[in-house]
C-alpha cells in the first residue's frame, strides 16, 4: 500500500505543476490587461487608477472597434518585483497584447525594463510618473500619455518665488524615483528663479515617525515642499503641526491629492493656502473636465472628485480606445500597426489637448493650484493658472536638459 | 491491486529502489516531464518560482523542524546572497557591480549568505521559542531598512536591476526551460541533503539539542556549536534559493526582502507543514499558485481575503499543514485500498 499512496501524493503535486492554462479569448473580445496596486500601502490610490481606467472604458460602452473589451486585472504592491510579477501573469498567462499599468514611479522602470522583453505586446503607462520610464532608456513600446512628475511641477517654482515670496525652501519626500523627480520638476524652476534649497530630506515609503526629520528642516526657511503621498503625507503634516511647525508648505502633486484632502483631522488649519500643480484641478470649469467628473462618479465608491491616479489611468486607457478603434482591434502583427496608430494619437482629454513626443511620453496642460476651502467645506484645489502643453523636458531644448544629469537625491542641487 | 505487487519485484531488482521509495521516483518522473506540458509561464512562474521558495521554506523548515528554532531571517539570508550576486556580478544601476564572473560569483555569494545566517544563528540561539522568532524578525527588519536607505553598498529603495543569470555552454539559463531544470536540480540537491542530514549524526544530535537540551551539554555535546551549525547549513540552502531568486526576478531591490516577505516563507512552511522536507514544497506550490490566481477567482478588491481564509483553512483543520492533513487521510485511503477491487 506504501507505493499506492506516495503515488496519490506524487500525482496531486504534479496536478497541480500542471493546472491548464485558461481563458482564451474569443474572437470578438480583446483583452486589456489592467495592472494597478490593489494591495500594499498604495492600495487606496491602485483602486481609484481603475476607477479611472473603468470611466474610459464605461464611455465606450465597453467596446472598441467593434469588440468587446475584456479586462483582465494584475495587482502589485508597489514594489517593482511584484509589478513585474504581475505583468508577466497577464502577459504570458493571460495572453494580453494590451497593458495598461503600473501605477507608481519605480514599478513604472521596471515594467519598462520588461517590456523590452515582449516586443509584441504594447505597453501603456498607468500613472507612473518617474522621468526615466521613457526619457533614458526608452523600450519602442512603452506609452505614456500622463505626464511625468517633473512636468506636473510646471509653474510651481517659480509662483513660489515671485508670488508667494519664498526664497530658501527646504524639500521633504519620499526616497524613491518619482518624488525625485517631482523635487527636480520644482527645483529646474525654483533655483533658475535665483531660489536656494538648503535641505533635502529622503524618507522611506511608510515612514511612521518624522521627529528626526522635522528636526533636521532648518528653522529659517521660508517654506517647505513636501512630496509625501497618501499616510505619509497625513503622518508627516500632523506631527509637524504637533511639534509646532508654522513654515508654508508647497506640495508636490499627490501630497495634496483629494486622498490626503479627504483625511479626517486638524489637517485643514495647516493646508489652506498651499499652493501645488499637478494634471488635474478640482476647481477646473472646463465643460470637458465636469463632464469627465460626472462619468468618474458613476464608478462605485468614487471620489467627490477624481484623483491624478484616475485621471493618469483615464487619459491612457483613453488614448488606447482611439487607437484600437483605428485600427479595428487588429493586432495580429504584433501590435505594430496599433503603435504606429498611438504614437500619433492626439486628443482632447477632459483637461487639454493631450499628445505624444518622440519617447512615447506625453505633452499636456498642466494645473497650478492652491488648496482651498469649497463652498461645502471641503477642500479642493482651486485653479490658479493653467500651463499649457508642457512637455518633458519642460521647455528647455532637449540636449541641455539630458545635460542636466538623471534625477537622484543629489540631482538638482542649488543649496 | 497491481500496486501491492511492485515493492516485491522492486527488492528483486536491489533495494537502492526501495530505499528511494517509489513516491520519490513518481514524483521525479513527473518533475521532469512536466515541462512537456507546462507553458512557459507555468514553467517559470510557477514551477521555477515555487521550487526557489520552497528552497527558502526548506531552509526554515530544516531549522524549525529539526533544530526547533523558528527563524524569520531565511529571506534575509536569501538576500544577503542576492545583493551579493548584484554587487559583485554585473548589475544595471551603475552603482558597484564589479563584473566578476558568474562561477566566482555564485559560491562566494553562497558563503557569505551561510556566514550571514551563521551570524544570526550565533545571536538567536541565546533564545528560544518565541523569542528566536522576535529575533529573527528584528534582524530581518533591521537589514530591510539598512538596504532601504543606504545608496553606497545596497543603492536604496530601487535596489539593483538588470542582473543577468549567466549563459554558459551555450545555454541561457533564464529561458524557461534551462532555468527550470536549474531550479529544479538544485532544489533537488538540497532536498535530498536535507533528507539524509536529517538521519546523519549531526542531524540526529541536532534532533536530539532540540528535544533536551540540558541532557545534551550533560553527556558533554556543545549545544550551541551545534545549533550554530546548522544555521549555517540551513544557510547554504536559502543562499542558493537566493541566487536563483535574483537571476528569476532579474533584479533584487529591498521590497524583495522585507517583512512581508520574511512572513511569506513562514507561511509556506507553516501551510506545507514542518515534519518531512517534502512539505516546504507543498507549501510553495499551494501558495504561489494562490496568490497568481486568486485575483481571476474573487477579482481585485478581496483576493487577499481569500488567500487568508484558505491559509486559515488549511491550518485550523490541520496544525501540521497540508502534510498533517495528508496523515489524517491516509489510514482512510489505506482501508479502501485493502478491500478488494479497491
Amino acid at each position: 500500500m506504501k507505493i499506492h499512496r506516495r503515488a496519490l501524493l506524487a500525482l496531486a503535486v504534479a496536478t497541480a505543476f500542471t493546472a491548464p492554462g485558461f481563458a482564451f479569448a474569443a474572437d470578438d473580445t480583446i483583452k486589456i490587461g489592467l495592472l494597478a496596486t490593489f494591495e500594499g500601502p498604495f492600495t487606496v490610490l491602485g483602486e481609484d487608477g481603475e476607477r479611472g481606467a473603468m470611466t474610459a472604458i464605461g464611455e465606450a460602452g465597453g467596446m472598441v472597434g467593434g469588440k468587446k473589451i475584456e479586462i483582465v486585472k494584475g495587482s502589485s504592491d508597489a514594489s517593482p518585483d511584484s509589478a513585474v510579477r504581475a505583468a508577466r501573469k497577464l502577459v504570458e498567462q493571460d495572453g494580453v497584447k494590451v497593458l495598461i499599468g503600473p501605477l507608481s514611479g519605480d514599478e513604472g522602470i521596471a515594467v519598462k525594463d520588461y517590456a523590452k522583453t515582449q516586443p509584441g505586446v504594447t505597453f501603456i503607462n498607468g500613472s507612473s510618473a518617474a522621468q526615466d520610464t521613457t526619457f533614458r532608456d526608452p523600450a519602442e513600446n512603452f506609452f505614456r500619455f500622463s505626464t511625468d512628475g517633473a512636468q506636473w511641477m510646471a509653474g510651481l517654482g517659480t509662483y513660489a518665488y515671485n508670488d508667494k515670496g519664498y526664497k530658501t525652501v527646504a524639500t521633504v519626500a519620499e526616497d524613491y524615483s518619482f518624488p525625485y523627480t517631482q523635487v527636480f520638476g520644482f527645483m529646474a524652476e525654483f533655483c533658475k528663479a535665483g531660489g536656494k534649497v538648503p535641505s533635502k530630506s529622503w524618507v522611506p515609503i511608510g515612514n511612521k515617525d518624522y521627529s528626526s526629520v522635522i528636526a533636521a528642516i532648518p528653522d529659517n526657511v521660508d517654506a517647505i515642499y513636501v512630496a509625501l503621498g497618501g499616510a505619509d503625507a497625513v503622518n508627516f503634516l500632523t506631527q509637524y503641526q504637533q511639534s509646532g511647525g508654522s513654515a508654508p508648505l508647497i506640495g508636490g502633486s499627490i501630497t495634496v491629492d483629494q486622498t490626503v484632502l479627504t483625511a479626517q483631522g486638524k489637517l485643514r488649519d495647516v493646508l489652506v493656502g498651499t499652493p501645488s500643480a499637478g494634471p488635474t484641478a478640482d476647481t477646473n470649469d472646463a465643460p470637458a473636465w465636469k463632464a469627465f467628473v460626472e462619468e468618474y462618479k458613476k464608478q462605485p465608491g468614487a471620489f467627490p472628485s477624481p484623483s491624478l491616479f484616475a485621471h493618469a489611468y483615464y487619459v491612457n486607457t483613453k488614448a488606447a480606445l482611439i487607437a484600437l478603434d483605428e485600427v479595428k482591434d487588429d493586432l495580429s502583427d504584433g501590435g505594430k500597426a496599433f503603435r504606429e496608430a498611438l504614437a500619433k494619437v492626439s486628443f482632447d482629454s477632459p483637461t487639454g489637448k493631450v499628445s505624444l513626443d518622440a519617447n512615447r511620453n506625453g505633452i499636456a496642460d498642466i494645473f497650478l493650484t492652491e488648496v482651498s476651502e469649497g463652498a461645502d467645506g471641503t477642500l479642493l484645489n482651486k485653479l490658479i493658472k493653467v500651463v499649457p502643453q508642457v512637455n518633458q523636458t519642460l521647455g528647455i531644448p532637449e540636449d541641455q536638459f539630458r545635460a542636466l544629469g538623471a534625477v537622484s537625491r543629489d540631482n538638482p542641487s542649488c543649496s | 491491486m497491481a500496486t501491492t505487487d511492485l515493492p516485491a519485484a522492486s527488492a528483486a531488482k536491489g533495494n537502492w529502489f526501495e530505499r528511494i521509495g517509489a513516491g520519490h521516483f513518481l514524483l521525479a518522473v513527473a518533475l521532469l516531464v512536466y515541462p512537456a506540458v507546462a507553458s512557459d509561464f507555468f514553467l517559470t512562474q510557477i514551477g521555477g518560482y515555487s521550487l526557489v521558495l520552497g528552497m527558502l521554506a526548506l531552509s526554515l523548515m530544516m531549522l524549525a523542524g529539526y533544530g526547533g528554532m523558528v527563524s524569520l531571517a531565511q529571506i534575509t539570508v536569501a538576500g544577503v546572497a542576492g545583493y551579493a550576486v548584484a554587487i559583485f556580478g554585473e548589475n544595471g544601476a551603475n552603482v558597484l557591480g564589479f563584473g566578476w564572473p558568474w562561477w566566482i560569483v555564485v559560491p562566494w555569494a553562497v558563503l557569505l549568505a551561510s556566514i550571514a545566517s551563521a551570524l544570526i544563528g550565533w545571536i538567536a540561539v541565546r533564545t528560544q521559542g518565541i523569542y528566536t522568532i522576535m529575533i529573527t524578525l528584528a534582524i530581518a527588519t533591521a537589514i530591510f531598512y539598512f538596504a532601504q536607505q543606504n545608496y553606497a553598498i545596497f543603492n536604496g529603495f530601487s535596489g539593483f536591476a538588470g542582473v543577468r543569470a549567466p549563459q554558459f555552454w551555450g545555454v541561457d539559463w533564464r529561458a524557461p526551460l534551462p532555468f527550470y531544470y536549474l531550479c529544479l536540480g538544485i532544489a533537488v540537491l538540497a532536498y535530498v541533503a536535507v533528507l539524509y542530514g536529517a538521519r546523519s549524526t549531526f542531524g540526529l544530535t541536532l534532533q536530539a539539542v532540540r528535544d533536551n537540551p540540558r541532557r545534551m551539554r550533560a553527556i558533554g555535546y556543545d549545544v550551541t556549536a551545534h545549533k550554530v551549525f546548522a544555521w549555517f547549513i540551513a544557510g547554504i540552502v536559502a543562499g542558493l534559493a537566493g541566487v536563483l531568486m535574483v537571476w528569476f526576478n532579474g533584479r533584487i531591490s529591498p521590497g524583495t526582502i522585507g517583512v512581508g516577505a520574511a512572513i511569506n516563507i513562514l507561511i509556506i512552511a507553516v501551510i506545507g507543514g514542518m515534519r518531512h522536507p517534502i512539505g516546504p514544497f507543498i507549501g510553495a506550490v499551494v501558495v504561489v499558485l494562490m496568490q497568481t490566481f486568486a485575483i481571476d477567482i474573487v477579482g481585485a478588491q478581496r483576493f487577499n481575503t481569500l488567500i487568508g481564509l484558505v491559509f486559515l483553512a488549511i491550518v485550523f483543520f490541520s496544525p501540521d499543514g497540508i502534510l498533517g492533513l495528508w496523515e489524517r487521510i491516509k489510514p482512510h485511503l489505506a482501508q479502501e485500498g485493502l478491500r478488494p477491487g479497491g
